[in-house]
């Protein structure tokens, strides 16, 4: 029997605070545990005995990279439970700060978090003294979203404009129509990252995930749908508890979500939107995955950097249609009262899937609220991903070893920070 | 585009205690006028300081710190020599703000040759806290450092 420990005090470049555990006995992985030791944020308990109208912008404060997820998670399902529904170009605006958020996120972790791995980095930094175009390139591709969250949300971070029912200002048509020139050049942008992330060395490592998402009947999973799965769930999001269950394990302090019935640990985010919605995609964004070799399903997770490229482009497309063909609404919002019920929804926020629901009373004060984030359900999942991957880099030199764990963790663009922040990753070989 | 002579960035959460240190003096400055140079106030998020440092000749960053020293105590480095602990500014818990950003930055040849961090040291960090009457102080000191040194640069121009 051989032993072998390999012990990191913080993994890098990821969103949040936590540790991994991973234990290899001749040479199989026996166990690897996420373990996130951030204190828990506590944001469902201090919503309760909130006025809902207030949610957007607490929940916004969950995290700084994704709020706009939050932000339409929370507005979707408190309008679900007001009967509300927020279409025309209300709805169009909401799908534009969303890819604002998209592009942002997704370029973020492509450049600064991920590219590092696939091209033997420490980091974005080192990386940038080597790669200095690409990581220019990104910067500014980044810039774009974050400046349709500038000018939507009336700042990058946390935004402030956004409302259960619309939202406290709409633009006026020439203020969308600098955006549209930007996006043009970050659409081409998002061309060369395609080109650029199908330049690096995959492993080879594919599972049969169950992947879950958003469906919608004509639109790629964004900000509206059915839950569905590759195995036969199809439920609207009000069903979503009597599917999937959120667990405590020893080792984190995020919960850890399973379907129900056995159903086990299962993928959501790009891969997973990716493989049941590839035909939603923009023509380009098609065109673009089959030009870098990606095909129309992908079930290797180290290539989920290049989906999220694929992601960035059709976000850009989206962008770009919804500024087109954006007339000004007649009013910022839908006007909204309160009354007593239950509201759920889920939105894809860029890591994957998010859940809220929210009960109120007639007064419109918050009784309960649950809010599953994207890291919370995948965690189960990317446990899975090094128990099954990293047996087959067990021979690896304990440096390599210690890199492969962090790039397999990094495929999830962990968001530690919304799941309860900062890995520290420790492996020990038996 | 104009080159801006000079810009400042200050960095910081403003909900958060001391670390509003490096906002205030954007602000203090801000108020105080009498300069051409460029004043950002921003949150610390990598690629928005990044963008502030576009065009910039000269630059000057502050931001709160944690490196153990007394609470107020004020640190000032010249860039062209690197930050001697990078690390006692990552109070981000993304692990991509102002360090960052300068490494960047001196990477990507993207740093003005004259760049000044200037670090103030935090003690309460807590949401909701206000800043201590130490770092009070060092606001004021750091917000009189500054305006004589952009004073200086922009008469040597």
């Amino acid at each position: 029997m051989t032993r072998k420990t390999v012990k990191v005090d913080v993994l890098a470049r990821v969103e949040g605070e936590g540790a991994l555990k991973v234990v290899l006995r001749d040479g199989k992985v026996e166990s690897a545990e996420l373990n996130i030791f951030e204190p828990p944020r506590f944001f469902e308990a201090f919503l309760r005995g909130r006025h809902f109208a207030e949610t957007p912008d607490i929940v916004a404060r969950i995290c700084g990279i994704c709020p706009i997820a939050y932000q339409m998670s929370s507005t979707h399902a408190l309008e679900n439970l007001l009967g509300v529904k927020v279409e025309g170009p209300l709805r169009e605006l909401r799908r534009l700060l969303y890819c604002g958020e998209w592009i942002e996120s997704h370029v973020l972790h492509i450049y600064m978090l991920h590219a590092p791995d696939f091209l033997g980095y420490d980091g974005g930094v080192q990386m940038a003294r080597d790669h200095g175009e690409a990581v220019k390139r990104g910067l500014q591709l980044k810039k774009v979203g974050n400046e349709i969250l500038q000018l939507l949300g009336g700042r990058e971070i946390h935004p402030i404009s956004v409302r259960v029912g619309g939202f406290f200002r709409t633009p006026r048509k020439r203020e969308l129509a600098p955006l549209k020139e930007k996006l043009k050049w970050a659409r081409e942008a998002a061309l060369e990252t395609a080109r650029w992330v199908a330049t690096f060395e995959f492993p080879e490592h594919e599972r049969d995930y169950t992947f879950v998402t958003l469906r919608h009947p004509s639109e790629y999973p964004l900000n509206e749908g059915r839950i569905v799965s590759n195995r036969g769930l199809d439920i609207s999001p009000a069903e979503y508890d009597a599917h999937f269950e959120e667990m405590h394990v020893s080792h984190s302090t995020a919960l850890h979500s399973h379907m129900r019935n056995g159903g086990g640990a299962y993928l959501t985010g790009p891969l997973a939107r990716y493989n049941m919605a590839f035909e939603q995609l923009s023509l380009l964004a098609k065109e673009t995955a089959r030009e870098i070799g990606l095909g129309e399903s992908c079930r290797n997770p180290y290539r989920s950097i290049m989906v999220r490229a694929i992601e960035t482009v059709y976000a850009c497309d989206e962008a770009l249609r919804v500024i087109e063909n954006y007339e000004e609404p007649d009013r910022p919002f839908v006007p909204v009262e309160p009354r007593a019920g239950v509201g759920y929804a889920a939105t894809e926020a860029p890591r994957g899937m998010l859940y809220h629901r929210y009960r109120i009373d007639d007064a419109g004060t918050i009784l309960d609220a649950q809010i599953v984030p994207p890291t919370s359900q995948n965690q189960a999942c990317l446990e899975e991903d090094l128990i099954d991957f990293i047996g087959g880099f067990h021979d690896l030199p304990h440096k390599e070893l210690q890199y492969r764990c962090e790039q397999t963790v990094r495929n999830y663009d962990p968001c530690i920070s919304c799941a309860t922040h900062f890995l520290k990753l420790e492996i020990e070989r038996s | 585009m104009k080159k801006r002579r000079v810009v400042v960035i200050g960095v910081g959460n403003l909900e958060r205690g001391d670390d509003a240190a490096g906002r205030q003096v954007a602000r203090r400055l801000r108020e105080a006028g009498g300069s051409d140079a460029a004043i950002f106030d921003l949150d610390g998020e990598a690629t928005s300081i990044l963008s502030a440092l576009e065009m910039a000749e000269a630059a000057f960053l502050v931001d709160a710190c944690v490196s153990g020293g007394p609470a107020g105590a004020v640190h000032r480095y010249d860039l062209a020599e690197g930050l001697p602990a990078a690390a006692h500014f990552n109070l981000s818990s993304h692990g991509f703000g102002l360090a960052e950003a300068i490494g960047l930055a001196k990477a990507l040849g993207q740093l003005p040759r004259h760049s000044v961090a200037y670090a103030i040291e935090g003690e309460c960090f807590e949401v909701g806290a206000p800043l201590s009457d130490a770092v009070c102080h060092a606001i004021n000191e750091v917000a009189a450092r500054l305006a004589e040194e952009i004073c200086a640069l922009e008469k040597r121009a």
